[in-house]
């Protein structure tokens, strides 16, 4: 909008006598063509305004053909070019002259990026239905068969998402040619145009006659899952998913399977992949019985696939797959049929694989009840979670909740406690963030005894871990635990040895007890406040280290809120004042800061405020404080603050 | 008929027909021509060189009054594609010479060709314009402001006709994917995808995607200390987007599955020739380490350069090549000083014709050799400035090894291997090829008549 308000505001006085509103949009058609690609952009988003104001007959006869011919610009432009035609029918004339959008969206439709041609053709699919079904035939059909018959695979490409929105509203005659460019897309020399096809077949297959999908499409797709490359057939997999929706059993059977069946034996395993991946959805649409004859025994090969990504996406679909099967006998079938594959899984070479099955297995067990999940289960998961590869044992643990609905998280507590403290101790501070994350999760499950024995130390650990982001995580998993266990809880074991740290040599983890104590004050609530943390904050005022000390201003900010009067009158607001008068200019800034905040606070706690004391009245000071550094300024004391760069300041 | 041509010109006289780059001496180092390319139609010609340039040439429509230039090259576009760099991480100066040029099959009216040097591969687009916008409302047609109170109908931009103006934009750079350098770039016959090679690993990249790229080939040992082969070129099959080569230092040519298993690690067919033990010198391994491999367009065979001689492998017989071709075999016996003048370390690339019934490939002196497959006769010409008169017919050279030196005939002695030829081209369908000799790129096509 910059450039529109810009000029406009700067010709307010002269522009009195011209039409005002004419000016921004000049400007705007201007900046069509500016020379910066924001201004561009920004125009070309405020399309419907430039219609408007030039009227429908303009629109259609200046602004589409100079659109038109504007494919030369960024993508960024072209995006939002392909888009505002999709919403442009109003304001060319309404669906009488709806066509006249055809042809700036078919030259954007032939350009190289891809995201613009899915966007054009998305525009194209949104305006034929606002084409009378004699315009479609006129107008919207012929483009199509131009799109379909270009030079360019581009343009052929884009023709495929097109077929689908004017078959159904075409004439016997021209379904018939539709369904024959369609045919002839489907085996284009190029692979880019096949696969173009193959990822539009399932949907052009809904919207033909029932006849027509069983003698035209069904040959098409057994062409394009036989095809020589191999991207072309793995889309073929997920063609296979909408065609089978549409058919009876038998012809299910009879037309699809086949295909599917050689699929997952496909001698890439992209397709298998494909296959794998797409379990759940063919399951659906093959039924309960093919799947049982068919599907079952091609899972088992995929789990036992020799490539690993295969096996990995199959393991992904263990368990959407058993709670797909019938509920007559689908224990009986998992025990027997998936099972077995799923024990070698645990052993797996390959740790993406382990990984896999680790995030899903768990939920086995609310399927097959306690006693299977006890017998057959709880082995396997106690095998994960002493697998060697970290991300095997977290998704174990991250998924902890399913198994403790069935049998408790009891029965693995012997296991649990090494994994995690191994973890704990990971050297990559990724995996003990992670573990840090279930923590509240663990410590509701295992109960608050389990857990001072065994946790409580771990969690303190953290809280000096000398990555910053652990540090953080670690004093927010305090103040969840505390939401948990409750304050006298935190009373007993937490808040001392937090406050304890306060002594610590190390400034960075006198600066973790402020943190504490802003995310512990709220759910300890303001006794313990009151009477442990604050004189602990107020003793920091005077640390050496500058940091410290505005952490301290900004922890009483904090926990302001929390106090009541007396200890704000008396015991915050003297120091807050001493640390405003501080030699670095960081702490001055901070200590005003919350001086205004804890004044804020009294006022509404209706206690007088002294007109002299108030700090928060506008002066020159204050706005010295505000006033943003430049980059080059300094200071003035240097080496009077240590600066963590892993610390906010 | 000139003797000594024999077969192979039957049916073809090359005769020269243009020469491109600078013609005074003393061409600066960023001039030497780097890589050169025909498109798939053969109507382009990409060269890149040393100073990160990449020049296209375009092939004039043959006009039918002047028959006997029969569609001559003329710069297209010219742009520069890399520029230096620094690693400041690595302490390593990235050069901007570009090693390789690919062009994309042709999806629009615009070309498209990735480029790339010892780092980053780019693709970049080629597009016409012949239009151009007319028309402001805050400006008049000299350029000045209007008075806004004066503007009481809005103007939209008219198009009008221009000059024809050729651009060339960056569209994708796919960068930090390679520790060594990068030598080789092949586009997919699937025209998603494309692979880059470098010295321990081969990545398989989308044209879409940026960001993210995999790792289909790695052969670099756990401790580089036991590091014994580097990849040395790599190329995908024509036809089938499941199968790409790649050479090795150590003379072996490996064929890969991409469809057996996602890490190509294991080869499917490996191609070696048993080394023959009387010609076994400490150069041996150096002059079979191989410089190219090409697949044929047929994609039945695939071809092979080392230093002194051009294989040819059918793709169903692993154990040795069924064709060896001799390039330059007089050098076997002055090894010793190529080795010394690093010489042997040339890396000369070879090219097949448009029916895989001829191959070509470079030599010192300016001079390249020409197989014929079918007649097993082969020739020598020499890219010489001496020769650039309009449709001067090439004479055949001859280079003599010892004993007495005939007329027409150059010594061993007297070559010049400062004059090397590493980058040659054919034309897809016709006898045209692009030769690069330093900083001038020559141009020969076949004599009609």
């Amino acid at each position: 909008m910059a450039g529109v308000a810009g000029p406009a505001t700067g010709s307010g006085a002269a522009g009195g006598d011209g039409d005002d509103s004419l000016y921004p949009i000049a400007v705007l058609i201007d900046e069509l063509r500016n020379e910066d690609v924001q201004l561009r952009l920004n125009s070309i988003k405020k399309l419907s305004t430039i219609a408007l104001a030039l009227g429908v007959e303009r629109t259609r006869t200046e602004l589409l053909p100079f659109l038109t011919d504007t494919i030369y610009d960024e993508d960024e432009v072209l995006l939002a070019l392909a888009e505002q035609l999709g919403n442009f029918t109003g304001l060319v004339g309404g669906p009488d002259f709806a066509h006249c959008l055809l042809p700036p969206l078919e030259s954007l439709a032939t350009v190289e990026e891809t995201v613009v041609r899915d966007k054009a053709v998305e525009s194209l699919r949104q305006i034929s239905q606002e084409h009378t079904p004699v315009a479609l035939e006129a107008h919207f059909v012929p483009l199509v068969k131009r799109l379909a018959s270009g030079d360019w695979f581009t343009s052929r490409t884009s023709a495929c998402g097109l077929f689908s929105v004017c078959y159904p509203r075409a004439s016997i005659a021209v379904k018939g040619e539709i369904r024959q460019y369609f045919r002839s897309l489907c085996s284009d020399d190029t692979p880019m145009v096949r696969r173009a096809a193959a990822s539009k077949l399932g949907e052009f297959a809904k919207v033909l006659e029932l006849d027509s999908v069983k003698s035209e499409i069904v040959p098409l797709f057994t062409n394009l899952a036989s095809d020589e490359q191999d991207s072309v057939r793995l889309l073929a997999v997920e063609a296979c998913v909408s065609i089978a929706q549409l058919l009876s059993q038998d012809d299910i059977e009879a037309l699809v399977m086949p295909t599917l069946r050689q699929a997952a034996e496909d001698k890439s395993w992209r397709v298998r992949y494909m296959v794998a991946d797409k379990f759940s959805e063919l399951q659906k649409a093959v039924g309960p019985k093919i799947t049982l004859n068919d599907l079952i025994p091609a899972f088992q090969n995929l789990l036992k696939d020799c490539e690993a990504e295969v096996r990995a996406a199959a393991a992904h679909k263990v368990k959407e797959l058993c709670e797909n099967l019938p509920m007559e006998g689908r224990e009986t079938m998992i025990m027997n049929q998936i099972l077995p594959y799923i024990k070698e899984l645990v052993s797996d070479t390959n740790q993406h694989v382990k990984s896999a099955l680790a995030s899903v297995i768990m939920g086995l067990s609310t399927i097959l009840g306690k006693e299977n999940t006890i017998e057959h289960l709880l082995p396997l998961f106690l095998a994960q979670l002493k697998d060697e590869c970290p991300e095997v044992r977290l998704n174990i643990i991250s998924n902890l909740d399913c198994v403790n609905e069935v049998i408790g998280i009891r029965q693995l507590s012997q296991s649990l406690l090494p994994a995690i403290v191994e973890l704990a101790e990971d050297a990559k501070w990724r995996v003990r963030l992670a573990i840090i994350e279930y923590m509240p999760l663990l410590a509701g499950q295992l109960g608050v005894e389990f857990f001072d024995e065994k946790l409580n130390s771990l969690c303190m650990a953290w809280l000096v871990d000398h990555v910053y982001a652990i540090r953080e995580a670690a004093t927010n998993n305090l103040m969840k635990l505390v939401q948990k266990f409750g304050t006298e809880w935190a009373q007993n074991t937490i808040v001392p040895k937090v406050l304890v740290m306060a002594n610590d040599p190390n400034y960075l983890h006198r600066m973790t007890t402020l943190f504490c104590i802003n995310a512990l004050s709220e759910a300890c609530g303001q006794e313990i406040t009151t009477k442990q943390m604050l004189p602990i904050v107020l003793k920091m005022a005077g640390d050496q280290v500058a940091n410290v000390r505005f952490n301290v201003a900004k922890s009483l900010q904090k926990i302001g809120p929390i106090l009541d009067t007396d200890a704000l009158q008396e015991e915050v607001k003297p120091v807050l004042q001493k640390l405003g008068q501080d030699e670095d200019m960081d702490v001055k800034y901070f200590a005003q800061e919350a001086i205004s905040a804890v004044a804020q606070r009294l006022r509404k706690l209706d206690f007088p405020v002294k007109d002299s004391e108030e700090p928060s009245a506008p002066g020159a000071d204050k706005n010295h404080f505000l006033r943003p550094r430049g980059p080059g300024e300094d200071t003035g004391k240097e080496g009077a603050a240590v600066r963590d760069s892993q610390a906010p300041r | 008929m000139i003797p000594g041509l024999g077969a192979l010109t039957q049916d073809t006289l090359w005769c020269f027909s243009q020469l491109k780059g600078t013609v005074e001496i003393g061409a600066t180092e960023a001039d030497i021509i780097s890589t050169v390319e025909f498109n798939h139609t053969g109507e382009l010609l990409a060269t890149g060189d040393k100073g990160g340039r990449v020049v296209i040439f375009q092939r004039e429509q043959e006009s039918k009054n002047q028959v006997h230039r029969r569609g001559e090259y003329n710069v297209y576009s010219t742009f520069q594609s890399h520029e230096p760099e620094f690693d400041y991480l690595k302490s390593l100066e990235i050069e901007e010479k570009i090693n390789k040029i690919r062009w994309l099959p042709q999806q629009n009216a615009a070309y498209f060709l990735l480029s790339t040097n010892d780092k980053t591969v780019k693709l970049w687009k080629v597009s016409e314009r012949d239009k151009r916008p007319e028309g402001y409302n805050l400006k008049d047609e000299e350029g000045r402001l209007r008075d806004p109170a004066t503007i009481t109908t809005l103007r939209v931009p008219v198009l009008r006709p221009m000059d024809l103006m050729v651009e060339a934009t960056p569209r994708r750079v796919f960068a930090n994917a390679h520790t060594y350098h990068i030598n080789s770039i092949s586009v997919n016959s699937d025209y998603e995808t494309y692979m880059s090679a470098d010295d321990l690993r081969i990545n398989l990249w989308n044209f879409e995607i940026t960001n993210q790229s995999f790792n289909i080939v790695d052969i670099k040992p756990a401790n580089m200390e036991e590091l014994t082969e580097v990849i040395t070129a790599a190329e995908f099959h024509p036809h089938h987007c499941n199968t790409f080569v790649y050479s090795s230092s150590k003379g072996t040519i490996r064929l890969c599955d991409m469809r057996a298993s996602a890490l190509c690690d294991r080869h499917t067919k490996f191609f070696e020739e048993p080394e023959d033990p009387s010609n076994r010198s400490f150069f041996s391994e150096i002059i079979s380490s191989i410089s190219d491999v090409k697949f044929s367009h047929s994609g039945r065979c695939i071809m092979t350069r080392d230093y002194l001689t051009v294989k040819v492998w059918d793709l169903n017989m692993e154990n040795r090549p069924v064709e060896t071709y001799q390039v330059h075999d007089y050098l076997r016996s002055k090894l010793c000083s190529l080795y010394e003048n690093d010489c042997i370390f040339d890396k000369f690339e070879c090219v097949w014709n448009g029916s895989d019934s001829v191959i070509m490939t470079g030599s010192y002196n300016n001079f390249f050799r020409m197989f014929d497959r079918n007649t097993k006769r082969d020739v020598t010409l020499e890219a010489s400035r001496e020769n650039s008169k309009p449709r001067a017919i090439l004479k055949p050279r001859k280079v003599c090894v010892g004993g007495k030196r005939r007329k027409d005939e150059i010594s061993v002695d007297s070559l010049d291997f400062s004059k090397k030829i590493l980058h040659t081209a054919w034309h897809p369908s016709e006898n045209i090829i692009a030769v690069a000799a330093t900083n001038n790129l020559y141009i020969f096509q076949d004599k009609v008549n």
